[in-house]
């Protein structure tokens, strides 16, 4: 649980002469706990292949050849490798609004429905200001409407679970369904844009105000933004005061009532956090991808994300790699769906496949004695 | 105006009882699965999972009965990879259901692509309307065998529960499994057959969806139905009987909507389309409270923890 203590024993061994002795044998435990933490999770990804192959072999489809093609669609070249880029922007950022509310111990999976609001909330905002405000302006503004309405909108369930003892898993994912009937609400009613007869969407935001690429490359900033937010928010969640208190709410409820810790503001802010991610991702969605908000934004990225935030063991640096790995996997489903003639839910049955191995793994840790060679040693 | 408002109460009438089956099996089945203790999430994609099968083997045997009990199975098949997963120790049950909800309706878009287009057949309804002369009514009153299968199921549950050894089994499983296992009974295999079962019958809620009502296969077709299902066990309190009312309640809620359009209230029509999952969320912050757990809740579901 106490992530801080592997960088502080790593900074002890830095700081005093290689002759400490407990520091580097505390290390050497240290990397043994946690190499459980990947082993894991790896063998679980192996099992999961492993089974997705019998799968494809049962159906009549190669596994090598599912293998080729999601490597060609999602890192093989320089074009498909900043397509998955592209797609982990916001599969990080929904798996961060998966993990942060697991450190206080809540399992929220409304990071859709935020994103879907967030993305709307950022596009409407937006058509009236087209053409009048200048983008320099408009855009922070769209920012924030999109972090303000997902924080907000997942921030209900957190309120909802303290306030009123709703179940949050519940409770979020309803939220989400209810988060795509108001777009659609809006996207075919008040806000539609007339001239666009085939697809209910609002009115384009304009070229001037979309977010432009990284210089370069063809990756737009989401990228590099999530990035640094699950970077701060693991800084925020392992090493400052609300981050400790956030884990002490996650560890032990009752414990961080009578310690008078302000669990009420931690577990509603831990909820708004996850949903600004996630409307964050919603306002990249719009402003870079899309250019308007429309049914394209429910395109299922929320749940990817919370595998993503599973898999990771919901640190947040650790979904940066996690949400690479799986930005490919979407990147790559239409070759699939292509050369393969196989349906595009094949990605979800892998997806979900690897889900439900790696949650039935969890039952291995603390079974095998390598992991903790020195353990008793350590406790005595 | 009046004959407005007639037309859609019975519409609605009409809509509780079309609408609330699906509600019906999935909160009945979810309601045993959580007397024994444990948590479902995942039926949500049993029931899409149930849908896509029913109508495939509908399609291919030409019997919709037979697509039923196919769905059954398939349901039941994701109920036993549920229960026997989570009687691994350490494994969250909560988690689990998110990846069967995942799980289970990839797997229905993976083999449904195919049955989207042709048309299978399907379940005939009974036409207990035939006393009017009303159009409407002729129709709200067209009842599918399966609604009435899916009360007697509650009853015969409810009854169960309360007067044989097998509910007072699954309830003492539910509420104290060291008082269950003090007992000789293994908790684990009580849990594996109520998810089992609780999976049979969310299958069979989807085969309703497919064959009856709406009564065609495609991927839009649950959108939450069976994650509302259930929400409604913890309103319902945990009680088969109240499991119907509420469904009953839902399926009127759900049949607004299209119930307004038919009178030709197009204004809004995604707002009602929202209405049910509104109101599940609406029921759930009536019927829980922060400072103790809800009534009759079996005290060994991880909710109550």
């Amino acid at each position: 649980m106490s992530s801080g203590a592997p960088a502080a024993s790593g900074l002890a061994a830095v700081g005093t002469p290689p002759s400490a002795p407990s520091a580097r044998y505390d290390l050497g435990v240290r990397l043994r706990a946690n190499s459980e933490y990947v082993a894991i999770p790896v063998f679980a990804l192996l099992m999961a292949a492993a089974l997705f192959a019998v799968f494809l072999l049962a159906i009549g489809k190669s596994p090598i050849e599912f293998v080729n093609y999601v490597w060609r669609g999602g890192f093989g070249t320089a074009f498909s490798l900043q397509n998955t880029l592209q797609r982990s922007s916001p599969l990080i950022l929904t798996a961060l609004a998966v993990a942060i509310p697991a450190r206080i111990g809540l399992i929220m999976i409304g990071g859709e429905g935020a994103l879907v609001l967030g993305g709307f909330a950022a596009a409407a905002i937006a058509v009236p200001m087209v053409g009048v405000v200048p983008p320099i302006v408009t855009i922070p503004v769209m920012v924030a409407a999109a972090v303000l309405v997902g924080a907000m909108w997942v921030g209900i369930a957190g309120y909802l679970r303290y306030a009123r003892g709703v179940n949050e898993t519940i409770s979020s994912l309803l939220l989400t369904y209810i988060g795509i009937a108001i777009m659609n609400f809006f996207v075919e009613g008040v806000m539609r844009d007339a001239s666009n007869p085939n697809k209910p969407s609002t009115k384009p935001i304009g070229d001037a105000y979309m977010v432009g690429y990284i210089p370069g490359t063809e990756v737009h900033w989401g990228f590099p933004v999530g990035v640094l937010l699950s970077v701060a928010l693991y800084i925020l969640m392992t090493r400052t005061t609300f981050g400790f208190a956030a884990r002490v709410t996650g560890g032990n409820f009752r414990a961080a009532l009578a310690q008078g810790l302000p669990v009420g503001r931690l577990i509603v802010g831990c909820a708004m956090i996850a949903g600004g991610c996630a409307g964050l991702a919603g306002y990249f969605e719009v402003a870079a991808i899309q250019g308007r908000a429309n049914a394209s934004l429910a395109a299922g990225y929320g749940f990817t994300g919370i595998l993503v935030s599973f898999l990771a063991r919901h640190n947040p640096v650790v979904i940066i790699p996690v949400a690479i790995m799986f930005g490919g996997l979407v990147a790559s489903g239409g070759l699939i769906q292509r050369r393969m003639g196989m349906p595009d839910a094949t990605v979800l049955v892998l997806q979900g496949l690897i889900f439900v191995v790696l949650l039935t793994s969890e039952t291995l840790y603390g079974r095998f004695a390598i992991f903790r060679a020195g353990d008793a040693k350590e406790r005595t | 105006m009046n004959a407005g408002v007639v037309t859609v109460l019975i519409a609605m009438l009409g809509g509780a009882i079309r609408v609330s089956t699906p509600f019906m099996f999935v909160a009945v089945g979810e309601c045993l699965t959580e007397k024994s203790g444990r948590v479902n999430l995942g039926l949500e994609g049993t029931l899409v999972l149930g849908a896509m099968v029913a109508y495939a083997i509908s399609y291919h045997t030409g019997s919709p009965w037979a697509g039923v009990l196919a769905a059954g199975i398939a349901g039941s098949a994701l109920g036993a990879m549920h229960g026997s997963i989570c009687s691994l120790p350490r494994v969250n049950d909560v988690a689990v259901g998110i990846a069967m909800m995942l799980f289970g309706t990839g797997v229905a878009f993976f083999f449904g692509k195919p049955y989207i287009q042709p048309t299978a057949p399907r379940l005939t309804s009974i036409p207990f309307g035939g006393f009017s002369d009303d159009l409407n009514l002729r129709s709200a009153l067209d009842i599918n065998p399966l609604f009435f299968v899916g009360i007697a199921v509650a009853v015969v549950m409810a009854w169960a529960f309360a007067n044989t050894r097998w509910g007072l089994i699954v309830r003492t499983v539910g509420d104290s499994a060291p008082a269950a296992r003090a007992m000789g009974i293994s908790v684990d295999l009580v849990r594996f057959l109520s998810t089992t079962v609780g999976g049979f019958l969310a299958g069979v809620g989807g085969a309703f969806l497919s064959l009856s009502y709406p009564g065609s296969w495609n991927q839009g077709l649950s959108s939450g139905q069976g994650l509302m299902a259930v929400a409604l066990v913890i309103f319902a309190r945990w009680s088969p009987l109240r499991c119907v009312l509420a469904a009953l309640l839902f399926g009127a809620a759900g049949a607004l909507g299209p119930a307004l359009q038919s009178v030709g209230v197009t204004q809004g029509y995604y707002f009602f389309n929202a209405a049910p999952y509104i109101l599940t969320l609406a029921l759930m912050i009536a019927s829980s409270s922060a400072t103790r757990s809800a009534r009759d809740m079996p005290g060994e579901l991880s909710m109550a923890k």
